[in-house]
């Protein structure tokens, strides 16, 4: 069973990295000071999330392997993102809605993973949980401030909406690695709904009639074509240069 | 040393007030905001701090360059909080410069079309990743330089919005020179890539303080309203006392074949850098001037619904909340 919880935490790991990673890509090009400042600070957050469910992850595998080995050392058909994750930047208002998907399922997410019966679970979940707090908030009043903005600005994240909601689904699947690891997020869709048509009637918004998902990350069975180009980049000097210490 | 070549401005204003004010700054007061102030002090602090703002928004793209491509999650941690410190620097110090009576947009604007300038090692690409350390060890060492003294200049907010950044300064200098202490321990390549840093940032880093005295036309006045603490050479001369000696601690060469100790005077003699390059990179010829001046006109325009659409949202809020009252 370790094999499937070690499975697990690549998920929540990998996840946040490679969200982490996205919203680096933003680093001085935001539409104002304070939220080039929020996207810093959240994408810290979220590496640190990183750093401890990888540096867990690593733990139960019990092969010697690192964090950073995890992180920089595994091929795509390895990584456990979710597919929403792996999405370009696109537009602001892409990255704050694909940042306010995830983000809603993260609170969730996390509120159940504190109460796990492994502690070292729980105690990550437990902290991240308080960061999180902070993502969901932010990211839901900037879906609203622009889904109820301008024309322009409505449309856009409608448009937003529209292109990402396809890749909500997939972390509602609950699998033998998710239940390995004592965690349902199937539990959370009706949670999940309840607090998405809040804020998209708020942000006058529509949500999609389909519940079509896209699948395949957190099982790693199929990746998007966008996550080989991320590593490519992220894994570049660990890979050009093997066994350096930095 | 973010702010250089700051022009000071003459000022009209009466001269009994001006002498009054001058003895306030003599005292050691801080000229606050709404206390009265020549036109040319008001004038020169809004190229300074505006310059030094907008050195630290430029300044976050060479290493944002790097961010993405950092060797582990916590050099990438370590990138990513610096980098947001800066932005906030950026933040007090557009803050600051507001209380004078010029906006953030403004400012920007200014940035964007070439009316103000920015620091201009900014100018210079980051090619390595240690590049990220030499930027710590000799950009954010230079920066503090100036920076340090700059905590008791004379007008308050910009000396309280200092006291704030000199603290995260000497965080970022010391994880530069981390990042050039594993480099200079590691590999070949690792030295290799060390070396080269040094040798690209070493007079750029130089640069950073401005023209030598004699050159320097507008020191004078902003000394005198302590807007300016020490000379350039004077810092310059500091810079290179103690970046040599670690430099040497790392094992690596200054570029600078005429360097030596000077017993006499106590420090080091060294060559100037080439100025002529320096005010090329003023005028917009720097290796990434172009880019860095693109990428910001870009972010700026691109954003430009998003603050539209929050100011709209705010707006109907505000009606909102009148018509339920």
């Amino acid at each position: 069973m370790s094999g499937d919880k070690f499975e697990f935490l690549l998920r929540m790991g990998d996840t946040t990295l490679i969200l982490g990673h996205r919203l680096s890509e933003w680093c001085g090009k935001a539409p104002v000071l304070e939220e080039d400042i929020a996207l810093a600070n959240t994408a810290l957050d979220l590496i640190g999330q990183t750093q401890m469910w990888l540096g867990l992850a690593a733990e139960v595998e019990g092969k010697g392997r690192s964090a950073d080995d995890l992180a920089m050392l595994r091929d795509a058909w390895d990584f456990r993102c979710a597919l929403l994750v792996e999405q370009p930047n696109g537009d602001f208002g892409r990255t704050i809605m694909r940042q306010y998907l995830f983000d809603q399922w993260h609170i969730l997410a996390l509120g159940a993973l504190k109460a796990n019966a492994d502690e070292r679970i729980a105690a990550i979940a437990a902290k991240a949980e308080k960061e999180v707090t902070y993502h969901v908030e932010r990211s839901a009043d900037l879906v609203v401030g622009l889904g109820d903005g301008t024309e322009e600005s409505h449309g856009r994240m409608q448009a937003a909406l529209d292109l990402l909601y396809p890749y909500v689904g997939e972390f509602f699947d609950t699998d033998a690695a998710d239940q390995a690891a004592g965690f349902d997020p199937a539990s959370l869709r009706d949670a999940y709904d309840t607090a998405l048509t809040a804020t998209m009637a708020e942000a006058t918004l529509t949500l999609p009639d389909s519940r079509f998902a896209h699948k395949g990350g957190r099982t790693g069975q199929r990746h998007s074509e966008h996550l080989g180009h991320l590593l490519t980049e992220m894994q570049w000097l660990q890979r050009a240069y093997p066994g350096a210490s930095w | 040393m973010y702010a250089q070549m700051i022009k000071s401005e003459a000022t009209q204003d009466d001269p009994a007030k001006l002498e009054e004010f001058q003895a306030r700054i003599d005292a050691g007061d801080k000229i606050e905001p709404k206390d009265w102030m020549p036109e040319g002090y008001r004038k020169t602090l809004i190229r300074q701090i505006g310059q030094h703002a907008h050195s630290e928004i430029v300044g976050q793209l060479p290493e944002g360059n790097w961010i993405t491509r950092a060797p582990t999650l916590e050099r990438k941690a370590i990138l990513l909080a610096k980098v947001q410190d800066e932005a906030g620097h950026g933040l007090y110090l557009y803050c600051a410069a507001e209380t004078l009576g010029v906006s953030r947009d403004e400012m920007t604007e200014m940035l964007l079309d070439g009316r103000m300038k920015y620091s201009s090692i900014f100018a210079y690409p980051t090619l390595t990743w240690a590049d990220m350390g030499a930027v710590g060890w000799l950009v954010d060492g230079a920066a503090i330089m100036n920076q340090v003294p700059l905590q008791r200049t004379s007008f308050g907010p910009y000396s309280r919005a200092m006291i704030r950044i000199c603290k995260e300064e000497s965080f970022h200098q010391r994880q530069g020179f981390d990042i050039m202490m594993k480099m200079c321990s590691g590999t070949e390549a690792q030295k290799k890539m060390a070396q080269d840093a040094l040798n690209r940032f070493w007079f750029p880093a130089l640069m950073m303080f401005g023209p030598s005295d004699a050159e320097s036309k507008h020191s004078e006045q902003s000394m005198a309203w302590k807007i300016k603490m020490n000379s350039n050479d004077e810092l310059r001369q500091k810079f290179v006392d103690q970046t040599v000696p670690q430099a040497e601690y790392l094992g690596l060469t200054v570029p600078d074949e005429t360097l030596a100790w000077n017993e006499e005077k106590g420090g080091y003699d060294f060559a100037e850098p080439d100025w002529n390059e320096f005010f090329e990179v003023l005028k917009g010829n720097g290796p990434c001037s172009v880019d860095r001046i693109a990428t910001r006109r870009k972010a700026w325009d691109d954003g430009a619904w998003v603050r539209e659409g929050l100011m709209a949202h705010a707006a109907k809020k505000r009606a909102a909340k009148v018509a339920a009252e």
